[in-house]
């Protein structure tokens, strides 16, 4: 742990701890929606972390993030709702079905070094497999969706992440939170840098002695749990699944802008990445209606025109140029 | 004293092409070879045969007296037998810090021991006055410089070095050879090279291999060799002609 | 169900295979000169299903007659775009890539859902219930048409690629980039070139589509898909594999619709894809990397 903290300078240290508290005063001081919007931003941070980790870290692009993600959460709704077994129990039950995944799509792609775009691809084709699947699964609700219900006796079972808004937020705060440190722990670890050697370049690594199959699995097997336990949060947050929004590729896609946007492989990449496009994104819609451009699409492609232009000027994302405006550069450990 | 490293007989094709054609050579515990030849003659073909990238079509690769040939790079490293690429592979976006406690982070017990033990290797190697630049902003004879250190943190008892001279001034491969020397003598540590500065080789070399089109045409200490008919033929002579 | 039915859906599989192929063509030459990997591919497809639409409303144009004038638009269109915005991301990682042709993608589908609304769209021509009947067998007259339509803008392509110099310049800088660049090809010219017929393929093949089905900008992801799918069948930079590689996923799509039921049909192809991945990865026509 001691480790995982060197990068931090006094000044940076001080920076981490002005948002620490501003996001736990947040609900006291902030409306409601304002509210929701930074517990977006905070799971987009928490997911943009987890695929951060695969490959901003270890290089492998996965554009399918959305299966691990639908994986977690359809298997916690389902053993709540049909078995009655609660979410902090079904949890490791998603980890395991999202690792079970994540090991399939390892197995094809690593051992026959199905590498880059190939390997980008195979994680789309199995995201799309696993979503039609589920589109046409009853045993799932089908198309039609999953539904937890919403008892207003259970909304204070806390332990079955049953509660209101204010539990959500300091859930998803804890959950970011956990993922920082996670990334951390992770990026000054011998596996960090393992990773690190192979998103660099495998060959060299490889005559290091890193295992890279090993270490790529290690890498996918991480990302995966990881976003998986993203799912279960989003199940019995939102108390609703639907194979169409938590399995579509255009999941994948939301989870993977924020860390590019943000920086990839920077630890702090994700969260400056989600705050910045999940406020973009509701102040789009604000604005545009405000104006009276509300039409279907508007806002869609506005975003598009924004993220072509961002990754046009910034090509290294937001946060390295931030980091040094700012005087927040990482000290070398 | 006994034989660390053998080959024997090996051969590599690529379709159809015989790029190492039953080469056989026997390295011994603390010496430096050399192993000398013109382009295409199969040198970096032998390195990876050894290294573990390709699997020979015939023949084996002993280290210790046990076979590697079909291991993988990563079981040949951790085994002891380090190399270099010809072409320099350093982690670019990362500090020449890193690069080499990535390499000693195989015997290390964590990444702050793993620090230390690459420290030490870069003063060995006059690049620790650089260690937070990143490794894709070095020149080529420091990023060459690099390839040897990082190489060097994984504890190796064999190291292959392909070509590490290429691009240095004299009074850098000076330093280079007088680095090999030390750790050759100190370390205990047997050094396998692909050499085309002859100055290097002449001055580190026990003895000399000499690969043409493939196959082994000589070997020998290395005043005998630069006296062989063949050798000047196919390789001196056409350096001679530049 | 009778032999004849298995024999209709198997022709209808191939006729269809032969416009998927055409559009996953385009997606092929992209990534096989350019090494870029068109993420908006289905979202151009979608573009000039639109385009075939308004022309049809407008003038009364056949989708099929349209594809060719919007093959020639819309390689304008790719030359401009690689010109003028997907040339400096060519030397990017791929990542990057991806996020400008994600733009590129949204920008296209909310532009035309603002313009034409979600609604879906098709075109009703003179001959659209038509058919052959050849053995007892019926064939669509309209996807005869457009598999024919889809077979010479193909020929065309794999013409101009071996005989004209520029298609035989392309071949070399996808073969060999820094030997093209040393004896003097302008590079950029042809990555140029190569983006826009790849887009051409893509013009053509939406507007012989727009014949064949209803459309919804909604369709273009699992358009993107479903080329994605085809050319790593067929193996990623190959032409040849990209035409086998639709008329495969074309077949085993018509067949899977028929004996299992046509919402899990491109379930098929993806399953097909992983068989593909596991046994070949390289596709079925790819070269294997050394």
């Amino acid at each position: 742990m001691k480790g995982a903290l060197s990068f931090l300078t006094p000044r940076s240290t001080i920076a981490l701890l002005v948002c620490g508290v501003a996001l736990l005063i947040a609900p006291f001081v902030v409306d409601r929606y304002t509210l929701s919007i930074i517990l977006l931003a905070l799971l987009g941070t928490y997911l943009g972390q987890a695929w951060n980790i695969l490959m901003g870290y270890c290089g492998l692009l996965s554009l399918g993030h959305a299966l691990y993600l639908g994986l977690g959460a359809y298997a916690s709704a389902i053993l709540f709702v049909n078995y009655g077994v609660g979410p902090w129990l079904s949890v490791f039950v998603a980890m395991a079905l999202a690792i079970g995944a994540a090991a399939v799509l390892g197995w094809l792609g690593f051992r026959f070094r199905i590498e880059d775009v190939y390997f980008s691809l195979l994680t789309i084709a199995f995201a799309e497999i696993v979503r039609i699947g589920f589109d046409n699964w009853s045993f799932v609700g089908g198309a039609a969706g999953f539904f937890l219900p919403v008892n207003a006796s259970l909304s204070h079972q806390w332990w079955n992440l049953r509660g209101g808004p204010l539990f959500f937020y300091y859930l998803a705060l804890a959950m970011a939170v956990a993922s920082l440190v996670i990334a951390a722990v992770l990026r000054s670890s011998k596996l960090g840098y393992a990773f690190l050697a192979i998103r660099e370049d495998p060959q060299a690594a490889r005559a290091l002695g890193v295992n890279i199959n090993r270490t790529r699995f290690l890498a996918l097997f991480i990302s995966a749990a990881m976003t998986a336990v993203g799912g279960v949060y989003l199940a019995f947050w939102t108390n609703n699944l639907f194979p169409a929004q938590i399995l579509e590729t255009s999941k994948s896609i939301e989870i993977i802008l924020a860390p590019i946007i943000g920086g990839l492989g920077t630890l702090m990449g994700p969260f400056v990445g989600a705050f910045l496009l999940v406020p973009l994104g509701s102040a789009l819609t604000d604005g545009l209606r405000a104006i009276g451009l509300s039409a279907p699409g508007v806002k869609a492609l506005v975003y598009g025109l924004i993220l072509m232009a961002i990754i046009a000027a910034t090509p290294n994302g937001i946060w390295p140029w931030l980091a040094r405006k700012l005087g927040l550069e990482a000290r070398e450990p | 004293m006994t034989a660390l490293l053998e080959v024997v007989d090996v051969v590599k094709r690529f379709r159809g092409l015989t790029a190492v054609d039953s080469v056989s050579l026997s390295v011994e515990d603390g010496e430096i070879f050399a192993i000398i030849g013109p382009n295409g003659a199969g040198k970096t073909t032998l390195f990876n045969l050894i290294a573990g990238v390709y699997a020979p079509d015939e023949g084996e690769v002993r280290y210790a007296g046990a076979r590697i040939d079909g291991q993988e790079p990563e079981q040949i490293c951790a085994a002891g037998i380090a190399r270099t690429f010809q072409i320099v592979k350093p982690f670019p976006d990362l500090s020449v810090r890193d690069n080499v406690a990535i390499g000693a982070m195989l015997r290390a017990p964590d990444m702050t021991a793993a620090r230390a033990q690459g420290d030490e290797i870069l003063r060995k190697l006059d690049l620790f006055d650089k260690s937070a630049q990143k490794a894709g902003s070095l020149t080529l004879p420091d990023r060459k410089r690099l390839e040897v250190a990082r190489a060097l943190a994984t504890k190796p008892r064999i190291i292959l070095l392909d070509e590490v001279m290429a691009g240095l001034r004299p009074t850098e491969t000076d330093r280079m050879v007088g680095v090999l020397r030390d750790i050759n003598r100190h370390d205990k540590l047997t050094i396998v090279m692909i050499e085309h500065v002859m100055r290097a080789v002449m001055a580190l070399a026990d003895r000399v291999h000499v690969l043409h089109h493939g196959a082994s045409i000589a070997e020998g200490a290395p005043q005998e060799v630069t006296k062989d008919a063949r050798v000047i033929e196919s390789y001196l002579g056409m350096k001679a002609a530049h | 169900m009778s032999f004849s039915l298995y024999v209709e859906v198997l022709i209808q599989g191939v006729l269809s295979g032969l416009v998927y192929g055409l559009m996953a063509l385009g997606l092929s030459v992209i990534f096989g000169v350019v090494r870029v990997v068109n993420f908006a591919h289905g979202e151009f497809a979608v573009l000039a299903m639109y385009c075939a639409f308004v022309l049809f409303g407008l003038a009364g144009v056949d989708p099929i007659i349209a594809s060719i004038p919007l093959a020639i638009a819309f390689f304008v269109l790719g030359y401009a775009m690689q010109r003028g915005m997907v040339q400096p991301f060519v030397t990017r990682p791929q990542h990057e890539q991806f996020i400008l042709l994600v733009g590129v993608a949204l920008v296209i589908t909310n532009g035309l859902l603002l313009v034409f609304g979600p609604e879906s769209k098709h075109v009703d021509l003179p001959y659209s219930f038509d058919s052959y009947t050849v053995a007892g067998v019926l064939i669509d007259k309209v996807r005869v048409y457009g598999a024919a339509a889809a077979l010479a803008v193909t020929a065309a392509l794999f013409a101009f690629f071996r005989f004209t110099s520029t298609g035989t310049a392309i071949r070399a800088s996808a073969d060999n980039l820094t030997g093209a660049a040393v004896v003097g090809l302008d590079v950029k010219r042809l990555y140029a070139i190569s983006f826009g017929l790849g887009l051409a393929c893509v013009g053509a093949a939406g507007s012989i589509m727009m014949a064949l089905t209803d459309m919804t900008p909604m369709l273009a992801p699992s358009l993107t898909l479903l080329a994605f799918t085809i050319v790593i069948v067929g193996g990623l930079g190959s032409m040849t594999g990209a035409l086998a590689g639709g008329l495969l996923i074309g077949v085993a799509e018509a067949v899977a619709s028929l004996v299992v039921s046509p919402a899990i049909k491109s379930m098929v192809s993806f399953g097909l894809l992983v068989l593909v991945l596991a046994l070949r990865p390289q596709g079925l026509f790819g070269k294997a990397e050394s």
